[in-house]
């Protein structure tokens, strides 16, 4: 299985990349749960990097590719804004997040929560982050 | 897609969501809420019977009111939830922070 997807870094962007998601998670038969929590981790760094690394610039691009390989899972997320590299953000404490009245910051805690492994690296402008999730094949 | 009807029922307010919470239209909860709560209302229930999906940035908007309702002892309930939408607000702890039930009932009688 091999899927891809240009996303514009707009957020109403968003809701078509989850139809996508949905429709190639599809055809894994994944249960409910788990077929959002993958579509929601995506999701999560896609919108970090529309709102973070590219202002919302709708001419800006994301690229999605979705390899499955034996046992796992492959959401290959490229770009050419500035790098963002979640492994080195330290996920902040939800009780801290709650007192600071902070609306962001959950995202991060979310993708690595829910994924298994998680890869990043920046060449030449280019960025790309790798969230791997394992299954029973 | 994400619409928010808001009911008064024997002193307490309603929202009903329905469709998906984004970044893109996080807002639209915020305002609800803020307009809720500047309206005077002091009993917030959130149905959930309708919410498909809800992404951190919907998460963030709850989370961002907790702290103030406590000190305003303003009552924040959400019921209905779908399983997999509850999942997501476990995976956060979410659960432990915020009074989450099953379903009206059980919220009304907490």
């Amino acid at each position: 299985m091999k899927h891809q997807m240009k996303i514009s870094c707009q957020t109403a962007a968003l809701s078509e990349l989850r139809v996508f998601l949905k429709k190639t998670l599809g055809e894994l038969h994944l249960s409910d749960v788990d077929q959002l929590q993958l579509i929601l981790a995506v999701e999560e760094v896609c919108a970090n990097l529309i709102i973070h690394s590219h202002k919302c610039n709708a001419l800006d691009f994301i690229q999605l590719d979705i390899k499955q390989n034996p046992g796992k899972l492959i959401f290959e997320i490229t770009d050419e804004g500035k790098a963002f590299n979640m492994l080195d953000y330290e996920v902040p404490d939800l009780n801290k997040v709650k007192g600071d009245k902070r609306k962001g910051g959950l995202g991060i805690i979310l993708v690595k929560k829910i994924m298994d492994e998680i890869e990043f690296d920046s060449t030449r402008g280019t960025n790309t982050c790798r969230l791997i999730k394992w299954f029973q094949s | 897609m994400l619409s928010i009807e808001t009911q008064e029922e024997n002193g307490h307010t309603i929202l009903l969501l329905k469709g998906e919470v984004d970044a893109s239209n996080s807002v639209i909860l915020d305002e609800a809420i803020t307009k809720v709560v500047v309206d005077g209302s002091n009993s917030i229930l959130v149905d959930g019977a309708g919410l498909e999906y809800i992404s951190s940035a919907g998460l963030g908007v709850f989370m961002s009111y907790l702290e103030d309702f406590q000190e305003k002892e303003i009552d924040l309930k959400i019921y209905s939830l779908s399983e997999r939408v509850y999942e997501v607000f476990k995976i956060l702890g979410l659960d432990q922070l915020m009074s989450i039930y099953p379903n009206k009932k059980t919220a009304l009688e907490s």
